[in-house]
């Protein structure tokens, strides 16, 4: 089945933008002191629409919090806090960022259990995404399931075609969104070749390190010399799970004086040593290498034995702010090269 | 300056071969374009790794944080005096470590280079005679070094290491006449609403990510303050006051001892402007105690220990 195309111009975005105002809240790409970062937008041209690189934090944050009160507490009485019921869309969302929604769903929607405060929010957002012409030279989703016109997670997306953008329909809520919308027009054959064009282009971009037999490498690796050395120079810091879209542990505090307070959910990080110390005192992750060891077993070990995918959208996000370049690239290349 | 790596190579490959140290910790190519990495090495041959550039950015002094043995380090200034510290601090015994001195005429800001680029992708760089030449798709701009160096570099006094055991090439001239402290005192001239707003949006950006605190030489708590649970001194989730509360208590724990290597900034994906609250308090500390971090082995941090003639017209 064919999905719906239309075309708009580049300059009707921001009323396009400014309707969805009166009805969502709506998220968009903005440069907030010199960083990319989606933010409430309260005017449709607040939007970025030009060539910028993707936001420096994931939009992960939107629908899972570095920080979120779960319930109140005073004397025994639980006061439940809302939960997220706001209609929302997020404009420019690029498909490595939408497929991690896809990957953190397996953990926050499971048969088993679905996070309230997660799905709640999954719920009411409207994705609309952006293709990427012009990939990075760190970006490698194509490497990890992905593609920088991947569609998985999206309900719409809308390719630059230079003046107009053509606007592809991924689900029925995508398409319900734009089809009373009077800035579109149905889209021409021309525009629908050159998407292809600027897809195929940005495609073959893409380049990075493959994961094919990287599974089964590990597999066989928990106790490899090659964790020795990998993780020295590492600081131990959070820079890459944080801003890692498919990054999802944390930690539930109560911050509270005597006996009323919150109960708090925050990120945490298994590259902090804290993470995995017992009440004991016993951690069972004691340095640096089994914490290195820890994480990319996790992303391209462990989540492939549970939920089938490697929980890596290669958006790159690490390999450029690492403080000390820790190139997560490179050790899989060197997984992939290490015989066992 | 010349390209300095092969003495740099040399002196690590005969330390390691005359067993002199059980391991070198050095600079070597990055994966990307302005990077370099820490490189650990062990073995002479691997010597050849080891690079010197204004992409030698991070301060490798942390790694001696958790350093066992006897470890040749590669040491700018401010590098050195941060090994310095760390020795008066008595968390290296000083013939544990062999300092790899190399004057240092500063290092590259990759955050003004992006900000020059507006989003462009830098895929090469060349570096040669105060010029940078920054290539990416359909683009070529070559600018001055000085325009790009880090803002602490530009002010530094010390770039000539300190202390050292082996010095790599010639100590370079000191900076005479730069001011060091102009932004600090932009800030001091404003009222405390305005340095409050200010810093309020700079810390509002905080992941609490702790990239700052992992790559400071000074920070070496075996468990930080605001990592305790009982007590708790500082809520661990985003309320504005628990955030700047780690940042402005971290720099208390820093103060008299931070000598502004700036890796905490350069650290912070961020880009919060970590380096300005550091300074005020070594400013502060340089004023009152007459005192600068990391330059030689006899002096003590001034809040580690006191002297009759202290300044306490604090004490009223």
């Amino acid at each position: 089945m064919a999905n719906k195309k239309w075309q708009i111009a580049s300059p009707k975005i921001a009323a396009f933008l400014d309707d969805l105002l009166k009805t969502h809240r709506v998220f968009a790409p903005v440069k907030r002191d010199g960083l990319i970062s989606f933010e409430p937008i309260s005017e449709g041209d607040e939007a970025l629409l030009d060539e910028s690189p993707n936001s420096r934090r994931a939009p992960k944050e939107m629908f899972f919090p570095r920080s979120e009160t779960l319930f109140a507490y005073e004397e025994g009485e639980i006061t439940v806090v809302p939960l997220p019921d706001e209609r929302r869309v997020v404009f420019g969302v690029r498909p490595c960022d939408a497929r991690s929604l896809i990957l953190l769903d397996k953990v926050f929607d499971a048969p088993d259990y679905q996070d309230p405060y997660y799905v709640g929010r999954r719920k009411n957002t409207v994705l609309i995404g952006l293709g990427c012409n012009h990939p990075l030279s760190t970006c490698f989703c194509t490497a990890v399931g992905g593609g920088p016109f991947a569609v998985d997670g999206l309900d719409l997306l809308f390719t630059n075609l230079g003046d107009r953008y053509l606007v592809e329909a991924i689900t029925e809520r995508g398409e319900a969104l734009v089809a009373d919308s009077p800035y579109f027009r149905e889209a021409a054959p021309a525009d629908v070749s050159l998407k292809a064009e600027i897809a195929a282009r940005a495609e073959q971009a893409v380049s990075g390190p493959s994961v094919e037999g990287v599974k089964e490498q590990l597999d066989t690796m928990y106790d490899d010399p090659f964790w020795d050395e990998l993780h020295e120079k590492c600081l131990g810091c959070a820079v890459c799970t944080y801003l890692c879209p498919t990054c999802h542990c944390f930690d539930i505090v109560d911050e509270a004086v005597n006996a009323q307070g919150q109960r708090v959910r925050n990120w945490d990080s298994c590259q902090f040593p804290l993470f995995t110390l017992h009440a004991s005192g016993h951690n069972p992750r004691p340095s640096g290498k089994e914490r290195m060891r820890q994480r990319v077993m996790h992303k391209f070990r462990y989540f492939v034995e549970n939920f089938g995918e490697v929980a890596c959208v290669g958006c790159g996000r690490c390999v450029r702010e690492c403080p000390v370049n820790m190139d997560l690239r490179e050790v899989l290349n060197a997984i992939r090269s290490r015989k066992s | 300056m010349g390209d300095l790596s092969p003495q740099i190579r040399e002196v690590a490959r005969s330390l390691l071969r005359d067993e002199k140290v059980d391991l070198i910790i050095g600079y070597e190519q990055g994966s990307l374009p302005l990077r370099t990495s820490p490189c650990f090495i062990r073995n002479p041959d691997e010597a050849e790794r080891l690079v010197w550039n204004p992409c030698c950015e991070n301060n490798l002094a942390t790694y001696l944080h958790r350093a066992t043995g006897k470890v040749g380090i590669v040491a700018k200034g401010c590098d050195a005096r941060s090994i310095v510290a760390e020795i008066v601090e008595r968390q290296i015994a000083r013939e544990d470590v062999v300092i790899i001195g190399v004057p240092c005429q500063g290092v590259i800001d990759r955050t003004k280079i992006e900000a020059r680029l507006d989003g462009r992708e830098v895929l090469e760089a060349d570096v040669s005679e105060g010029l940078i030449t920054l290539r990416g798709e359909g683009f070529e701009e070559t600018l001055d070094l000085a325009e790009v160096l880090c803002d602490g570099c530009a002010t530094c006094h010390h770039r000539n290491p300190p202390l050292y055991d082996v010095l790599i090439g010639e100590p370079v001239p000191e900076v005479e006449d730069a001011d060091e402290y102009a932004a600090v005192r932009a800030l001091e001239d404003q009222t405390s609403d305005e340095r409050w707003a200010y810093f309020a949006n700079e810390f509002s950006r905080c992941i609490r990510c702790y990239a700052c605190r992992e790559a400071c030489p000074c920070c070496y708590c075996a468990e930080c303050f605001v990592d305790q649970a009982q007590p708790c001194w500082f809520g661990k989730g985003d309320d504005l006051s628990d955030v700047m509360a780690f940042h402005i208590v971290r720099a208390y724990h820093v103060a008299g001892r931070c000598l502004d290597c700036g890796a905490c900034a350069r650290a912070c994906p961020m880009h919060i402007d970590l380096r300005v609250l550091v300074k005020k308090l070594e400013k502060d500390v340089r004023e009152l105690y007459g005192y600068e971090a990391g330059l030689d082995l006899e002096s003590v941090p001034p809040l580690a220990t006191f002297r009759l003639d202290d300044p306490q017209e604090f004490i009223k």
